[in-house]
């Protein structure tokens, strides 16, 4: 095989993602390992390599010295073309053996768009992609990640899901696995087992029925399975394991740098936001030590750019602190710092030329609506004086290029709030009028729109997605009132996240849409390159399923949703006061403010969230 | 100037230039050795290859300059790269460059072509041949494509069939001022001895000269 892939890495394009051997990638001793583990990323190498949790369950699989866990990623359509002409199967990058050869395989699926490469990457492994006809224990394939948060259209695929956090939950169903291999379990004996475990799903242990109307009637457990499943997390995240030693790509990659996580959780509550709710409660580590771990990560990878990760940066107890104390480590070293998620509310003139003493990076705010009405209605409490106010020391500061993001198709949205946008956009403007710099440079502000997407888990989980047709008309309507030669305008087509909106609430049918679509050819489906919108309307005919059905229905709060069976801690009851308030356009004050009892904090034993 | 002499040997034949870049940068900075920046509003690490090599090529003998903050041993350099370094990066030595990189003239190239029924009958000679004359090429260049003669780029050039299914040829060939792209030798057995195509090819770049064919180091 050796030989037949080096041929074939001759006449692809960027052959550098398919060869591992790149810095602290791990190697160990085959014969000494009792189980090999593969963790598939169904993306591209470039975008798995950039994802954090592959880097934290990479390092904490790999701690255990008896698992050797290994990586795979999507290849690109050239690069499967020659596999599949060849016959290479898929393989581990570290060993270079077959991922068919493993114990174990693990999928991170983080959207919904890159379903069909699961199916194609099994597929390419030669394994059945269909759980039930993978008769014997081994390989035992499982997913986890953001999207399974709503386990079902892929549940036909999977042997096993885990939910939420993966640093102890991977390593309880690979412990599980050792024993079962070691004593022949078969496979339903591990999976009865494997479901006891906290946060593991099991769909083949579910029975599913459906009405007439096409709605769920009911989802009964088989034998012991739990009636819902409990998103796992980590509770001190001080203890758990950080990766201070990554795997460092000796290509380019989209994230090429360093990440360092501040904190999970977010304490905003913005109704449309799934992170915001799937991610409760907020834990967080202290600026003592992740300036240890920064300066650890930094000179271990020798990455020449650190950049601060969590939902939202400036929430983070002791930002400033640690910026501080980070800038003077970066700056001799010539490491630039980039802050990202920062909001536009506390946005600090300080703190924005502390991070660009090394190197400028750009830009971004995002209001996610033009008016205040509909800011209220989905709980994003930027006010425009604060917007404003933040461009205002943006412009002061030198910046004169400024990126705005907004949805159009929210929850109650009216034209008058698509127009809106535009009156902010002028503002903004304004703004830079009065205050710019150096006004003969210019100024350049990007405006961008995606079609919203209702997802599972937040208090818009029973909303209807506008129609393409709609969202395209209100994005002819902000374009024709939005005409200035400074803003530039870009939006999101609206098939894409229409598909995505069938997908994410999907029920356990979906699942035949999504193999269709993947035999008709469907795979990297968040590359333009192979979107392809009549393929997925065409696999939903196949099946005779209606896409609108799930996109563009709105479902009544006393439906059983296909995603009742998983628990992210946030109760229904809290996600449905939190809709009521969005239609009364009342706001619900941030975690700091006040709790308000979304249910999160029973997660955790110490019972206190944010400490 | 401090000057570095490395091989980029197995898979890291696939690193692209730039890779290779970064990844020396990154390198350095892991061994903690201060390494010299550039001024400016975008301040990156000073280093410079000679004749960067094509994607998929190997080489025994690539050369990076580089400056350091501070004095130190260079004879140390490579030993603490070495552990710094991802696969099929090695790093040989580290000197204080007396010759400027434009003095390089010729390079010497080893590629081995594959058959998988086995080299035809009388390869050896007939390729022999295709060198020993003017030989017109398609080159693309950056304006789309070009015909050169390859000939007069060709220093020596001797072919053998090493084993029953590969054959060799080992080729002095100009590095700078014109380069000639060792790809096109093969380029040039396609057209010439459509039938001496090979199923399959590997490069490797086993040693630079000056003008006089003094070891360039």
């Amino acid at each position: 095989m050796k030989q037949q892939l080096e041929r074939i890495l001759q006449s692809v394009q960027k052959p550098a993602r398919y060869i591992g051997g790149e810095y602290n990638e791990i190697i160990k001793d085959k014969a000494k390992v009792n189980l090999r583990f593969a963790f598939c990323f169904p993306d591209t190498y470039e975008i798995g390599m950039s994802n954090l949790g592959l880097h934290i369950l990479y390092g904490a699989l790999n701690d255990v010295p008896d698992v050797w866990c290994e990586r795979a990623f999507a290849p690109w359509g050239d690069m499967e073309e020659e596999m599949r002409r060849s016959g290479v199967p898929l393989y581990a990058l570290e060993s270079g053996d077959p991922i068919s050869s493993f114990d174990i395989i693990g999928f991170s699926l983080g959207y919904e768009m890159a379903y069909t490469n699961v199916l194609n990457m099994l597929d390419l492994a030669d394994i059945p992609i269909r759980a039930a006809d993978r008769k014997e224990l081994l390989p035992i394939v499982f997913a986890g990640g953001t999207s399974c948060v709503n386990p079902e259209p892929m549940s036909d695929f999977f042997d096993l899901f885990a939910i939420g956090e993966g640093e102890e939950l991977d390593l309880d169903i690979v412990n599980l696995l050792k024993i079962a291999k070691s004593e022949g379990w078969d496979k339903q004996q591990f999976l009865a087992e494997a479901a006891k475990i906290p946060g593991v799903y099991v769909p083949s242990l579910y029975d599913v029925s459906y009405n007439e109307d096409g709605t769920l009637n009911s989802v009964l457990a088989i034998e012991d399975a739990p009636k819902v499943v409990t998103k796992r997390i980590i509770e001190d995240l001080e203890s758990s394991y950080f990766p201070s030693k990554t795997i460092v790509p000796s290509t380019e990659i989209v994230h090429d740098r360093v990440s360092l996580e501040l904190f999970r959780g977010c304490i905003r509550g913005c109704r449309f936001c799934q992170a915001g709710y799937v991610y409760r409660p907020v834990r967080r580590r202290s600026p003592d030590f992740l300036l240890k771990k920064a300066k650890e990560a930094l000179s271990d990878s020798g990455y020449e750019e650190i950049t601060l990760s969590s939902l939202s940066t400036s929430d983070y107890k002791g930002l400033n602190e640690l910026c501080d104390n980070l800038i003077d480590w970066c700056e001799p070293r010539k490491v630039s710092l980039s802050l990202p998620s920062l909001r536009a509310d506390n946005f600090s003139m300080e703190l924005m030329a502390k991070v660009q003493k090394v190197r400028r990076s750009g830009l971004t705010f995002a209001p996610e609506a033009g008016s205040q009405r509909l800011r209220d209605v989905i709980n994003k409490n930027v006010r425009e004086e604060e917007l404003l106010e933040s461009c205002r020391v943006a412009f002061e500061g030198g910046w004169n290029s400024l990126k705005l993001y907004f949805m159009l198709g929210l929850p109650t949205e009216t034209d008058e709030d698509v127009l809106a946008i535009g009156e902010l956009v002028n503002k903004v403007l304004d703004t830079w009028r009065t205050h710019a710099k150096n006004r003969s440079r210019g100024v350049r502000i990007h405006v961008s729109t995606s079609c919203f997407v209702p997802k599972p888990h937040t208090p818009f989980q029973w909303e209807s997605q506008i129609e393409m047709e709609e969202y395209s008309r209100r994005v002819k309507l902000l374009r024709d009132n939005m005409k200035s030669r400074s803003i530039s305008y870009s939006w999101h087509e609206p098939d894409v996240s229409f598909v995505e909106a069938v997908l994410s609430r999907g029920d356990r049918r979906v699942g035949r849409a999504i193999e269709e679509a993947w035999r008709m050819g469907g795979k990297l489906d968040s590359w333009s390159e192979y979107f392809s919108f009549d393929r997925w309307t065409s696999a939903f005919d196949k099946c005779g399923l209606d896409m609108r059905f799930y996109a563009c229905r709105e479902r009544k709060t006393d439906e059983i949703l296909p995603w009742d069976i998983v628990s992210v801690g946030v109760s229904k009851s809290y996600l449905e006061s939190e809709k009521k308030n969005a239609y009364d356009g009342i706001i619900t004050p941030d975690c700091r403010e006040m709790c308000t009892g979304c249910g999160a904090d029973a997660l955790l034993l110490r019972g206190k969230c944010d400490e | 100037m401090n000057r570095l002499l490395m091989r980029k040997t197995g898979d890291a034949k696939f690193l692209s230039h730039l890779d290779l870049m970064r990844t020396m940068q990154r390198a350095f900075v892991r061994t903690g050795l201060k390494i010299k920046h550039t001024q400016g509003f975008n301040p990156h690490p000073y280093m410079s290859f000679a004749l960067p090599l094509s994607v998929g090529v190997e080489s025994l003998c690539e050369l990076m300059d580089f400056e350091l903050d501070e004095p130190l041993e260079l004879a140390c350099i490579p030993d603490s790269l070495n552990k710094k370094l991802p696969d099929g990066l090695f790093a040989v030595s580290a000197y204080k460059a007396e010759n400027k990189f434009k003095n390089i003239k010729w390079l010497d190239i080893f590629c081995e072509l594959y058959y998988d029924v086995g080299v035809p009958e009388c390869a050896a000679a007939k390729i022999q041949n295709i060198f020993s004359k003017s030989a017109v090429v398609e080159k693309r260049t950056k304006r789309g494509t070009a015909q050169i003669d390859i000939f007069p780029l060709i220093n020596a050039v001797k072919i053998e069939c090493a084993t029953e299914k590969m054959l060799s040829i080992y080729a002095r060939i100009s590095a700078q001022e014109p380069s000639l792209n060792p790809g096109l030798l093969i380029a040039a057995v396609n057209k010439y001895e459509k039938s001496l195509t090979p199923d399959f090819t590997k490069m490797e770049r086993r040693e630079i000269y000056d003008a006089d064919l003094k070891v360039f180091r």
